[in-house]
């Protein structure tokens, strides 16, 4: 879904920001674990990071705004694992395996994390960048009900292409199992008041980055 | 709201969620598809190698290096990998730095995206609704949570990592520091001061002849 709960920009009404004086990584030791499981699916290739994203933006509402950070994780990971046919409701309701797992091609192994290894999201570029820095854009009013990461405030907004990032991974298609599909990637800054009105801070530039079917030329 | 927040992310359902964990983690093993040892090297190294530290050797090092500084602005990723003692970050780190004109703040409206490998694991504040919501529409009431209030007349930008695009905010020199070693200035780089919540320490509390 892209106009759920987790698309937070220009919201009111959550209050001030709590800060933890000394905060710990983790708050409890399960939480490790969570990252650790996330880490080694996500390795298995079954799901792409935007479809785990996506997995997370699904949960209802009032689930997705009352659970912690990684209880919002583990949840989104047992919805993943489900979806994918790696996992029966029925084993997480008993809390253990209650038939063999399926043949996955990649697990990630104790040497893959020694090694560790640099990843990237840049591919080949199918096309000529279409935009360049200084151009002026509008963003596209779109409201797919699938994963997007053009956010609600500034969508239809006009702003300049700052950078040109160069062509990635697409998350609009990668969430959906759909690949790749890499787009060119770039940082466009608004004014404040293009976003928030004439009223807003004129010293407030926000800047989103964008994809190129997220832009419009202006 | 923001008092059941704060209970839920400081793990009051503990033992329900080290529970519905251990299950998952039982299942995903016992089918196979996860190695419990790769798993507990996942936690040893988030928990070990990476961390603020890591940025605020970085930024220090472009405080004392003119021309790490032009490489770190040119392609974080290239000058950070291009250090030895430096552990490899991946792909697609952007540095972005402050100047007297305007002060940059990073924020991830739509999930809670940070440059992991140079500031660790985000803290909870970054991860909640009311910075995610607020950043964008409010930065200098937020920064005013995090006692910081800039100059009139300095201009806010605001970073939504809404891509794999990640931000590291290098604050600006404190004055009063000169000729001081790398270690010095690191000591004074705090993780908020490169998100854009912080500034750095004074260098008066922190000289290296200081107690």
């Amino acid at each position: 879904m892209t106009n759920s709960i987790h698309d937070m920009g220009g919201m009111h009404g959550f209050g001030p920001v709590e800060i933890e004086p000394d905060e710990p990584q983790f708050h409890a030791d399960w939480e490790k674990r969570v990252v650790a499981m996330m880490r080694g699916m996500g390795a298995t290739g079954q799901w792409t990071l935007d479809g785990f994203r996506a997995s997370m933006e699904n949960l209802p509402p009032l689930t997705y705004l009352s659970v912690s950070y990684f209880e919002r994780w583990c949840r989104g990971l047992e919805r993943q694992v489900v979806a994918h046919g790696l996992v029966g409701e029925d084993e997480l309701t008993a809390g253990r395996a209650l038939r063999p797992g399926i043949r996955l091609n990649r697990k990630l192994t104790l040497d893959d994390v020694n090694k560790g290894g640099v990843r990237t999201f840049e591919r080949p570029a199918p096309a000529p960048a279409r935009f360049k820095a200084g151009d002026s854009v509008r963003t596209r009013n779109i409201n797919p009900t699938t994963h997007t990461r053009l956010p609600r405030y500034a969508r239809g907004k006009l702003g300049t292409v700052e950078v040109v990032r160069g062509c990635h991974v697409f998350p609009d298609s990668a969430a959906l199992g759909a690949g790749d599909n890499p787009q060119w990637l770039y940082a466009v800054v608004f004014a404040g008041r293009e976003l928030w009105g004439e009223e807003a801070d004129p010293s407030i530039m926000v800047s989103i980055e964008a994809f190129e079917p997220y832009l419009m030329p202006a | 709201m923001p008092a059941d927040d704060h209970a839920h992310d400081h793990g009051s359902e503990l033992s329900e969620m080290q529970l519905r964990v251990r299950a998952l983690e039982t299942i995903l093993t016992e089918k196979g598809y996860v190695d419990p040892a790769a798993l507990d090297q996942i936690v040893e190294n988030v928990e070990t190698r990476i961390g603020p530290h890591i940025g605020s050797r970085v930024v220090a090092r472009a405080w004392a290096d003119p021309e790490f500084k032009r490489r770190l602005l040119a392609d974080a990723t290239e000058a950070v990998n291009s250090v030895a003692e430096f552990d490899p970050v991946g792909a697609h780190l952007i540095a972005v730095e402050n100047t007297p004109q305007t002060h940059n703040v990073v924020v991830c409206t739509l999930c809670s995206c940070y440059p992991w490998p140079v500031l660790g694991l985000p803290p909870v504040w970054y991860k909640s609704a009311p910075y995610r919501s607020r950043t964008v529409i409010d930065p200098k009431g937020v920064l005013a949570e995090f006692g910081v209030a800039l100059p009139a007349g300095t201009d806010i930008r605001i970073w939504d990592s809404t891509a794999e695009t990640r931000f590291l905010v290098v604050p600006m020199r404190p004055a009063g520091t000169e000729g001081w070693s790398e270690e010095a200035l690191a000591a004074l780089v705090t993780r908020d001061s490169m998100v854009g919540t912080g500034l750095p320490k004074s260098p008066e509390a922190n000289s290296p002849g200081a107690l």
